[in-house]
């Protein structure tokens, strides 16, 4: 793009700026628009599996409820708790929301359709996401209260347990690929398996890591079943408790912006990202994007699917799973993992 | 230029942010300053090319270290007139603290002004080399000159670690865990009967 601009007449440094601004607003814009339906799809999806209807009044099936309600959360007044420590206050969902965008910038759309291809990628979406937990506990501190008091100390241990073992199913993952990079993180994958497969999951010693990525992707995001910093039975609805109107909204959008990312790291890290699913030329007629975004609603139906189905894990429970089970086994799997890959001589 | 501007926005918000650590009030928002300053330590170290560091600095330093302080400060209960009391008490030592850091200082913008520090080996023969990520010149060093000191210092923080349980550790007796194999192992024949009694007899249990 930056070409583009230079072949409109402007200096390097100007139309570097303006295609970066550009694919900023080319991510974030229709990010935020999918962030809108994705909610309502979560929603239908979680009624069907209820036997209800969802939403269906605002517009043609429902599709306008998510815009309706953030209508109406924007015409809503903002209430800060008098007792609440306010500067932090107003900061803590700007944060979450701000984070949940950033870790975008380094998702390879299509070969070569990437905002910043940076030789630690992976661990930038690591740094990024091991932020998310500072939105819950300054929410959490700052308002004041017992309930998101609670809510933000389960969150700042929940999300650093299940860090650990995410850390080292992506060091498989980076073993493998030999890169940081996640555009070499998908050509990698490029014909993985029989030469045909494109997708670290079929091969049999990354999919116990794929399983465990996608559970740990669901407490990592706060999602059901592993929803206890807004468990609604004990904590009214957690860290969010005090928080109305516009910056309830935030929250709201990033939390979803961050399910979405997991989705998309589903995809691109285990799945082929914007490969097809087999290394067949015709499947190469359809654009890159549009495989990256079927697959991320793929597995965004896997999340809303066990949402619906599943009930929520007790604290000690989450713990002993992340702990217990994930980090002994994601830890021999990094063993087994390098030592094949040593063994067939896949380093030399 | 835009390097130059960059760097000294985050050189000031980050002296900034260091000086607010730890003249703020609250120790809550002493930790928050303090991960500003992290963050504007990535930066610095993002321009002048270590992005790995940087990176670890965010995913070690924000991502956990931080989060467990903020864990213990948020759930203290600070009373501000004793936490001045002691002003008069610690000054002797921080006096001296301040001494030692300011000879440091001095010690090391003196070193820095005798010239620049040759990279490499002690007689600065091995240069660094340019053509490969700072990933792959980190981890090449790491596992053949220094593997040994590299291993030394991971079973140090294994030992660190295990002490650290074995010294807060204690046997409840009185507490009654969950055993989740055995549950899973547990069959509904296990648990229950199916019997059809007669009418008019009980059922022996």
């Amino acid at each position: 793009m930056t070409e583009f601009f230079q072949w409109l007449g402007l200096s390097y440094e100007w139309a570097w700026g303006l295609s970066t601004i550009c694919g900023i607003l080319l991510i974030a814009l229709p990010l935020m628009l999918g962030v809108a339906m994705i909610i309502y799809a979560d929603r239908k999806i979680w009624a069907a599996m209820a036997l209800r209807r969802g939403p269906n009044v605002v517009g043609p099936f429902g599709l306008l409820q998510s815009f309706a309600d953030g209508l109406k959360v924007f015409l809503q007044e903002t209430i800060i708790p008098s007792a609440a420590n306010k500067g932090l206050f107003i900061l803590a969902p700007i944060l979450t929301f701000t984070v949940a965008l950033l870790a975008w910038a380094v998702i390879p759309f299509n070969s070569g359709a990437v905002l910043a291809n940076i030789n630690v990628g992976l661990l930038y979406v690591l740094a990024i996401s091991s932020l998310g937990v500072y939105g819950v506990v300054i929410a959490g501190w700052s308002s004041n209260s017992k309930y998101p008091f609670f809510s933000a100390m389960r969150a700042s241990a929940q999300m650093i347990s299940y860090e650990v073992s995410i850390g080292f199913i992506l060091i498989c993952v980076v073993l493998w690929a030999g890169s940081f990079n996640l555009h070499t993180i998908v050509e990698a994958q490029r014909g993985h398996v029989f030469g045909i497969i494109n997708g670290f999951v079929a091969n049999p010693l990354l999919f116990p890591m794929w399983v465990m990525f996608l559970i740990s992707g669901m407490a990592e995001t706060g999602r059901a079943p592993f929803d206890l910093t807004e468990a609604e039975s004990e904590l009214v609805a957690g860290y969010q408790t005090e928080y109305s109107s516009m910056s309830f909204a935030l929250y709201w959008l990033g939390e979803y912006a961050n399910v979405l990312l997991m989705c998309a790291l589903n995809a691109t890290l285990f799945w082929g990202g914007y490969l097809p699913p087999l290394d067949i030329p015709v499947l190469y007629l359809i654009p890159g994007w549009i495989w990256l975004i079927g697959k991320i609603l793929f597995f965004f139906f896997i999340f809303s699917w066990v949402k619906a189905t599943v009930p929520r894990y007790r604290y000690d429970q989450l713990m002993r799973l992340g702990w217990k089970v994930f980090l002994p086994v994601s830890l021999l799997f990094v063993v087994l993992v390098s030592g094949y890959l040593m063994a067939i001589g896949h380093f030399a | 230029m835009i390097q130059a501007f960059a760097f000294y926005l985050f050189a000031a918000l980050m002296i900034l942010s260091g000086a607010v650590t730890i003249m703020a009030r609250n120790p809550v928002h002493s930790v928050l300053w303090l991960i500003l300053a992290f963050f504007n330590a990535a930066g610095l170290m993002v321009l002048v090319g270590a992005e790995f560091i940087a990176m670890l600095l965010i995913i070690v330093y924000v991502g956990a270290v931080a989060v467990l302080f903020l864990f213990v400060v948020m759930m203290l209960d600070i009373d501000f007139s004793e936490l001045r009391g002691g002003f008069i008490k610690n000054f002797p030592l921080g006096m001296l603290l301040a001494l030692v850091l300011l000879a440091e200082l001095m010690f090391g913008v003196g070193a820095f002004t005798a010239g620049p520090l040759q990279l490499g080996v002690a007689d600065g023969a091995g240069a660094v080399p340019v053509d490969i990520s700072n990933t792959e010149a980190i981890g090449a060093l790491l596992y053949t000159r220094y593997l040994f000191v590299f291993e030394a210092a991971g079973i140090i923080l294994l030992v660190a670690m295990i002490g650290a349980i074995v010294l807060t550790h204690r046997e409840r007796k009185d507490t009654r865990g969950q055993n989740v194999s055995k549950q899973i192992a547990r069959r509904p024949e296990d648990a229950t009967v199916n019997v059809r009694p007669e009418v008019g007899k009980g059922v022996q249990l």
